[in-house]
């Protein structure tokens, strides 16, 4: 009888529908295939191996930086203009233990963490609890943290960095099948494992779906969808493999893009930082306390933007007085072309990762067709800009 | 002659009819009343004759000094004379008086502001107002009763024929008070037409000249005033006077022992310093009773409730709350909801409900920790509760997954209810759950009000609507400018009641004023 029940009942929503209710989601992915195709045409090289593991070593502190800067915007339309002079203060202190003090890499490291933690209580504190504007906060923090890394480094670059700090941005996982020359399977190992279980969990999710008569999108549209993700991990699986496997980044990128992702959609204090960005006043008259949620979220970007200061000073293998500026500036763009509402509530910690590899992928392939710095900038400003109207008229034109 | 004629106006929101065939004729040089319980159209007509709702969205002719009007927007109206002071007052907190009274009707000479001008303009019109303040002082520093003569003195600069004042002493104390309706006096000696709309109903019979009623979105009668004597119930009378039908569902009272208790509830304003909102309430509720607060806008129920609910309101607050016999010390909204207190809000769209999720995500959201497990949301709880409320409450949508954005306000509402239902809280403070709802769904709320009451909870019922707090509640705390002025039971109270133990509040404090004069009956009064 229960099947009976079922097979009456399941929900189709129109194909139509469908893409209408996400269009933005969609139309991002596809914006980015087609600008990735477009630079594939044009260089012939964008997507060879060694370029794909480059596209995400060289992207790989603004991808951390969005994660971080989404949950800020998600809670009102903050931002934090400070993320690129912290990293930068980090990596100077990261820098000047290892190379002047002579410090373990690994205590170092988790010095590095700390003092993050520490400077998001201190930015925290006063976006959350005395309530001045985040912008002003971080922008200040932008200023005094720059000032901060010049005051450490001397006005100096720091290095060479010993090898096993290098590693986190140059190193690459062990290959477990070091028998196969040439041809690294690791890779290949962990997407089809990610394959079997992104299709066991989909069709779950779907079956209870069915089963609680929510409506689902039609077979053929799921299926679909299920079989692009699947042959875009494979083939990006396949290009790590034939250059040199796993970089030890990917393996932090992925590690964050999950937990947050789940974090800011399957958790309690998820919840409440789209709330609070829906309707502050309602959230609070649910019992939700705000000002722990600001405050927690801008701990979080300073301690992300601690991560990023470390994995940046790994490549450049140096730490020096202007880098990481600009950064924050980057990671915001990558949150509001990847669907960020500027007055917070909406937006998705994947569509900040698409927004910053939108940007990651012009980057790219615009140095590579010798497109100088200069047009650089006004292309990205421009597709920043077009990115938000369309999700301004679209959102209109729903009304 | 008359200045202004209003015929046959009808306006719609929708389905609700808000205006119904109302006609108001004006004579010129007269105060003219406007009374009614809230929601009876009386701002719906006067944004109607001041362009807020454009010509075109209503039907009826507007005849303003023989001329028949068409205004698109207040601009135009203003370009007319017809000059309009909301409740809430449209002055620029930083910028000064004189430019206030100025804005958009600058003094300008070659398309530069002429300060000296606007000085000397200013001065004169402060003075024909009344006020003595130095012109380039800012707003911000003026008092609210000061604030209201700016706003006069700024509809007088664009040479007002007709001024309509929106509940101008609602938020005034009495000398204020008295400031202003003698200004009023003053300008009706100058040829200027006032409409008067005010709840206040001492005041409208010392000022008024004509009173008109409206009910309910209808024209019930224009009294004249000048022809013979006027007292309040003959105007309450009209204003109340309808028969109630069987609006409301059945429901026997199980009513149960003294659950929670409040007393010498004292909270001061958050903004202005030393301001008493709340002044020494105390109440009880029994568990499974309903018990309405009643009483006009701005008496201070939804202060009162709010800073009961986590002091969500107000501060320096004093008073107790007592919960089974248990005191309770609730400092934040958080453990006002852990001690089993909720609070629907009047204001749903702003500080109810996040109108950009949807159904599952707002009725879950007071309640996260119910559906979660080491703050993971599980997930198919969560459907389940929201399918389950969605059925159990009749919510109208197309899914759980629907934006409350994209619901009516009926099922907005019963969302709301929906969210801190499932709270399951003991003490349920329900302000205005009815609010700018259809009678069908109205119907509804009522009769899940009752049910939670059945199940024992206990319920305080804040409500503008007299026949609905008649009509639903056990007992009926009638509140006016932040005190208890009245209390009565459901077989006792009547619309006239509550009505007059308002007024005879506001008499009391207006006579208390009076002892000076050696006026002894007032301490009886003061005792309601």
């Amino acid at each position: 009888m229960e099947t009976a029940k079922m097979m009456q009942t399941v929900k189709y929503e129109s194909i139509g529908y469908t893409l209408k209710a996400n269009i933005r989601q969609y139309a991002m992915l596809i914006a980015l295939v087609v600008i990735m195709i477009f630079f594939q045409i044009t260089t012939g090289i964008l997507l060879v191996p060694m370029n794909v593991t480059n596209l995400i070593l060289q992207n790989s502190y603004v991808l951390i930086l969005a994660i971080g800067m989404t949950l800020c915007i998600l809670t009102g339309g903050n931002i934090d203009l400070s993320v690129g002079s912290v990293a930068a203060f980090i990596a100077a202190i990261v820098g000047t233990l290892i190379i002047e003090q002579k410090m373990d890499v690994t205590t170092a490291i988790i010095i590095g963490l700390l003092m993050g933690g520490v400077i998001g209580v201190w930015q925290g504190f006063w976006i959350a609890y005395v309530r001045i504007p985040a912008f002003i906060v971080t922008l200040a923090g932008m200023l005094m943290f720059r000032g901060l890394t010049n005051t450490i480094l001397k006005g100096l670059t720091l290095s060479p960095f010993p090898r096993s700090f290098q590693s986190i941005s140059s190193g690459y996982l062990p290959d477990l099948f070091p028998f196969i020359k040439g041809f690294n399977l690791t890779p290949i190992v962990f997407s089809a494992i990610f394959s079997i279980f992104l299709i066991l969990t989909q069709l779950k999710k779907r079956r209870a779906k069915i089963k609680n008569n929510t409506g689902v999108i039609p077979p053929v549209l799921f299926l679909s969808q299920l079989l692009l993700i699947i042959v875009a991990v494979n083939l990006f699986a396949y290009a790590l493999a034939a250059y040199r496997g796993i970089p030890i980044v990917l393996v932090i990128l992925v590690a964050l893009i999950a937990g947050y992702h789940f974090f800011a959609t399957k958790t309690v204090p998820g919840r409440y930082i789209y709330a609070m960005g829906g309707n502050e006043r309602a959230a609070q008259l649910s019992g939700v306390d705000t000002n722990r949620v600001l405050f927690f979220v801008y701990l979080n970007m300073a301690v992300l933007s601690a991560v990023a200061g470390i994995v940046f000073a790994a490549r450049t293998d140096s730490a020096f007085p202007l880098m990481g500026s600009g950064f924050e500036l980057d990671a915001i763009a990558a949150c509001f072309i990847g669907g960020a509402s500027a007055t917070g509530g909406v937006g998705t910690v994947i569509g900040a990762i698409v927004g910053a590899l939108v940007m990651g992928v012009l980057n790219n392939g615009m140095i590579m067709m010798g497109i100088g710095s200069d047009w650089q900038m006004t292309i990205k400003g421009f597709v920043l800009l077009m990115a938000v109207a369309f999700d301004v008229l679209s959102k209109n034109r729903a009304k | 002659m008359n200045i202004l004629e209003m015929r046959n106006i009808t306006k719609c929101f929708g389905a609700v009819k808000a205006l119904d065939n109302v006609s108001l004729s004006v004579t010129a040089g007269e105060i003219h009343a406007l009374v009614g319980e809230n929601g009876a159209g009386k701002s719906t007509l006067m944004n109607v004759l001041s362009g807020v709702y454009p010509y075109g969205t209503y039907s009826g002719e507007i005849i303003f000094q023989g001329e028949r009007c068409a205004f698109r927007s207040i601009r135009e109206s203003e370009r007319k004379g017809i000059a309009i002071i909301h409740q809430d007052l449209a002055l620029i907190p930083y910028l000064s008086i004189a430019e206030n009274i100025f804005l958009g009707n600058e003094r300008v000479k070659w398309g530069v502001i002429n300060w000296e001008k606007t000085r000397q303009d200013a001065v004169s019109l402060l003075e024909k107002v009344g006020l003595k303040e130095n012109p380039n002082m800012l707003i911000k520093d003026l008092g609210v009763g000061k604030q209201q003569l700016v706003e006069i003195a700024k509809a007088l600069a664009k040479e007002v024929k007709l001024l309509i004042l929106d509940e101008p002493t609602a938020a005034l104390n009495e000398e204020d008070s008295d400031n202003l309706l003698r200004l009023l006096l003053e300008l009706k000696k100058s040829g200027i037409t006032a409409i008067l709309i005010s709840h206040k109903l001492n005041e409208v019979i010392k000022v008024a000249d004509a009173i008109t009623i409206l009910r309910d979105g209808t024209t019930i009668e224009t009294i004249d005033v000048r022809n013979g004597e006027i007292n309040e119930d003959r105007i309450i009378k009209g204003m109340v006077g309808r028969e109630l039908t069987d609006r409301f569902p059945k429901r026997r009272p199980k009513i149960g022992e003294v659950y929670l208790e409040i007393n010498n509830w004292t909270v001061y304003d958050p903004k202005i310093e030393g301001r008493k909102v709340i002044k020494d309430v105390s109440i009880r509720v029994h568990r499974g009773e309903i018990v309405g607060i009643s009483g006009l806008m701005g008496s201070g129920r939804t202060e009162f409730a709010m800073s009961i609910f986590g002091k969500a309101y107000g501060r320096q607050i004093s008073g107790e709350i007592i919960k089974a016999g248990k005191k309770l010390m609730i400092n934040s909204i958080q453990n006002a909801i852990k001690n089993g207190l909720a609070y629907a809000t009047e204001d749903r769209k702003n500080a109810g409900l996040i109108l950009i999720n949807d159904l599952r995500q707002n009725i879950s959201l007071a309640s996260l920790d119910k559906i979660s497990k080491r703050w993971i949301i599980r997930d198919h709880e969560e459907t389940r509760v929201a399918t389950e409320y969605r059925s159990k409450l009749n919510i109208r949508s197309s899914s759980i997954y629907q934006k409350i954005q994209n619901l009516s306000g009926g099922n907005q509402q019963k969302v709301m209810l929906a969210k801190w239902i499932f709270a399951a809280p003991d003490i349920l403070i329900l302000d205005e759950p009815t609010r700018g709802i259809d009678v069908g769904a109205k119907y509804e709320i009522y009769t899940i009000i009752n049910q939670l009451a059945e199940e024992g909870k206990a319920i305080i019922f804040i409500s503008s609507e007299l026949p609905e707090v008649l009509g639903l509640c056990d007992r009926i705390y009638v509140m006016n400018e932040g005190r208890i002025v009245g209390e009565l039971t459901k077989g006792d109270a009547s619309q006239e009641k509550i009505m007059r133990c308002i007024m005879q509040s506001m008499q009391s404090t207006q006579n208390n004023r009076g002892v000076y004069n050696g006026d002894g009956k007032n301490d009886a009064n003061r005792e309601i």
